[in-house]
């Protein structure tokens, strides 16, 4: 199956290990920071067994952090897989096609109009992503949708949008306290009260997406393919698209303008586990992405200790010369396998 | 058995063929011949519904095809589009999809969805492809596989648009055996065709289109005998007497 794989790991055992692999750096994040606290004192901590100031930095300032790292490094990794595959785009990611964009335009929106509304941000967010991806897909539609006027769409529809964003942060300019570096992506100081939500729709859309896995294998197919084996081919496209806005959403809505990560994971993703299976693939993506953002923010708060950077940063620093070296690669014409 | 009646078919604003009736029957292979942009693939597309008709109508088993959902439609017809994505996935997973039709949601496939997609794959000569990527396939490969695809559909009908273009001599032929062989198991295939030649040897009926409509429906030899063929395509068609019946061969008309 995997002869011409570039790993020699079997796809099969893709999945487990990449679930470990999330696993660990959950751990690590729960341990290293300001203050290093060893696997037992967490553990103690998370079963409430423990007690002391351990206990209450493991409950309240790291175990949100590392759900929430976990949470949106999977839920835009798998907005990115479906988007990518939908569109047949291998340069499309949530971030580039203005569903972060979107999303962060209507959560400070909601943030500024009703801060007391924590939990309707997630659903707001959804609606900018939807909004976001609903333009672009309408220019591109108009413009013949080739890859590249969809991209190019994509820039001006999240320029846009995030001069929406600076403009109500000009008007309101607490708007977003609650977050620290909205811009970029952070994932400090998050509260369980913003994650929950967003946890609920996060996992909901994955659970849709991960059921209509075949449907998006026979999308793959090309349009023409998919809708003679019987496959209401614009109408999926349509949903899948809806359910990567809703992940991309959600995860903007507690975690501000990630990067990359939904670039960079589904492409891991493709070389280790194939294409083979649109289902395996989500999983490992998800998986995958979780682990990133999760390592990312280990190494934001322990590189420069004391001081921290943005999680967004140091993905942004790993992923700008990864998204260099796809486009070089894409230029040779190996990209995604498309003739 | 797929039939048409009056069938009109084209894109809005711009009528491509007009008044078409013809049928796909069961054990028969029908060639669609015509000069370039003479809408041949226009009305195949047409014929399973994923081209919205512009008059006249489409019947599937004597019921209206929109009487079929997608997916019923998809379990007696079958289609071999001209253009064909290449994903990043082994050839047996291609052929796979080919089960989508038969798999309600959430799509789990099943033993016999696995039995089916080997009778395809050794019936498209494809079974030693099975497991290679797709992108690593040569053209004439990648044909093979396509229409691997189509055979594990497992339907009645089966249209195809050129499913003989990049094969080699030897695999258009052996292309066109298997459409015989599919006619002689009682399925009824349309096919699109360049090949003139091939396609007088190998079908039962011949549609010739031209000139936005459908200039004549009979047998090969009916078809040549009345020079249409050969007039709507601006050559010169003639035949041999070969150890196995006619063989047909074309010439450029010489300017008189």
């Amino acid at each position: 199956m995997n002869s011409s794989r570039t790993f020699s790991i079997p796809t099969k055992w893709i999945v487990p290990a990449l679930g470990a692999l999330a696993v660990l750096s959950a751990l690590l994040s729960l341990c290293l920071g300001a203050v290093p606290l060893d696997p037992g004192e967490v553990l103690a901590a998370l079963l409430g067994r423990g007690g002391g100031p351990a206990a209450r930095i493991v409950l309240y300032a790291r175990l949100p952090r590392t759900c929430g790292c976990l949470l949106a490094g999977a839920a835009l990794a798998a907005a990115g897989t479906i988007i990518q595959g939908v569109l047949g785009n291998p340069l499309a990611a949530p971030n580039i096609i203005g569903v972060n964009a979107g999303a962060g335009f209507c959560t400070a929106v909601c943030a500024a109009l009703w801060p007391a509304w924590t939990a309707a941000v997630p659903f707001a967010a959804f609606l900018g992503a939807l909004g976001g991806v609903g333009l672009v897909l309408f220019i591109g539609s108009r413009t013949g949708a080739s890859k590249t006027t969809l991209v190019l769409a994509g820039v001006a529809v999240s320029g846009m949008f995030s001069a929406g964003i600076d403009a109500v942060l000009t008007f309101f300019p607490d708007a977003l306290n609650g977050y620290t570096d909205f811009r970029v992506g952070g994932v400090a100081n998050l509260s369980m009260s913003r994650v929950t939500p967003a946890f609920w729709v996060i996992l909901a859309a994955f659970g849709l997406a991960l059921s209509l896995a075949g449907e998006l294998d026979v999308l793959l197919l090309g349009e023409e393919t998919a809708r003679s084996l019987g496959l209401p081919a614009r109408r999926l496209r349509l949903i899948l698209l809806a359910l990567a806005a809703a992940l991309a959403g959600a995860a903007v809505s507690f975690a501000g303008l990630l990067g990359f990560v939904g670039l960079i994971a589904p492409h891991i993703a493709r070389r280790l586990a194939g294409e083979d299976s649109s289902a395996r693939l989500l999983l490992a993506a998800a998986l995958g992405g979780a682990a990133l953002l999760t390592v990312c923010d280990v190494l934001a708060r322990t590189l420069f200790a004391p001081y921290e950077l943005p999680v967004g940063v140091v993905l942004s620093l790993l992923g700008g010369p990864f998204f260099l070296w796809l486009l070089l690669r894409q230029r040779r014409g190996r990209g995604m396998g498309r003739a | 058995m797929l039939e048409v009646n009056h069938l009109s078919v084209g894109y809005p604003g711009r009528r491509v063929l007009e008044d078409v009736s013809l049928a796909v029957r069961p054990g028969r292979v029908l060639a669609l011949l015509g000069p370039n942009g003479c809408g041949k693939s226009t009305l195949l597309r047409t014929l399973p519904g994923l081209l919205p008709p512009l008059g006249g109508e489409i019947l599937l088993d004597g019921k209206p095809l929109g009487d079929y959902s997608p997916r019923q439609a998809a379990q007696k017809i079958a289609y071999l589009p001209q253009s064909r994505a290449v994903p990043s996935i082994t050839a047996r997973r291609m052929v796979l999809h080919g089960r989508f039709p038969y798999l309600s949601y959430p799509r789990r496939y099943r033993r016999e969805d696995y039995e089916a997609v080997d009778r395809a794959l050794a019936a498209a000569g494809a079974l030693d492809l099975a497991d290679r990527p797709l992108p690593e396939l040569s053209g004439g490969q990648r044909q093979k596989v396509y229409l691997a695809l189509a055979l594990a559909q497992e339907t009645e009908t089966i249209l195809m648009d050129e499913p003989t273009t990049y094969l080699d001599v030897r695999h258009q032929l052996e292309t066109l055996a298997l459409l015989r062989r599919l006619a002689g198991e009682g399925r009824g295939a349309a096919v699109v065709l360049h090949d003139l030649c091939l396609a007088l040897t190998a079908a039962d009926d011949v549609a010739v289109l031209g000139e936005g409509r459908l200039l004549a429906l009979g047998g090969p030899k009916e078809i040549f005998q009345s020079g249409i063929l050969a007039r709507v395509m601006g050559v010169r068609l003639d035949r041999v007497a070969g150890p196995e019946g006619w063989r047909y061969f074309c010439e450029l008309r010489s300017e008189d």
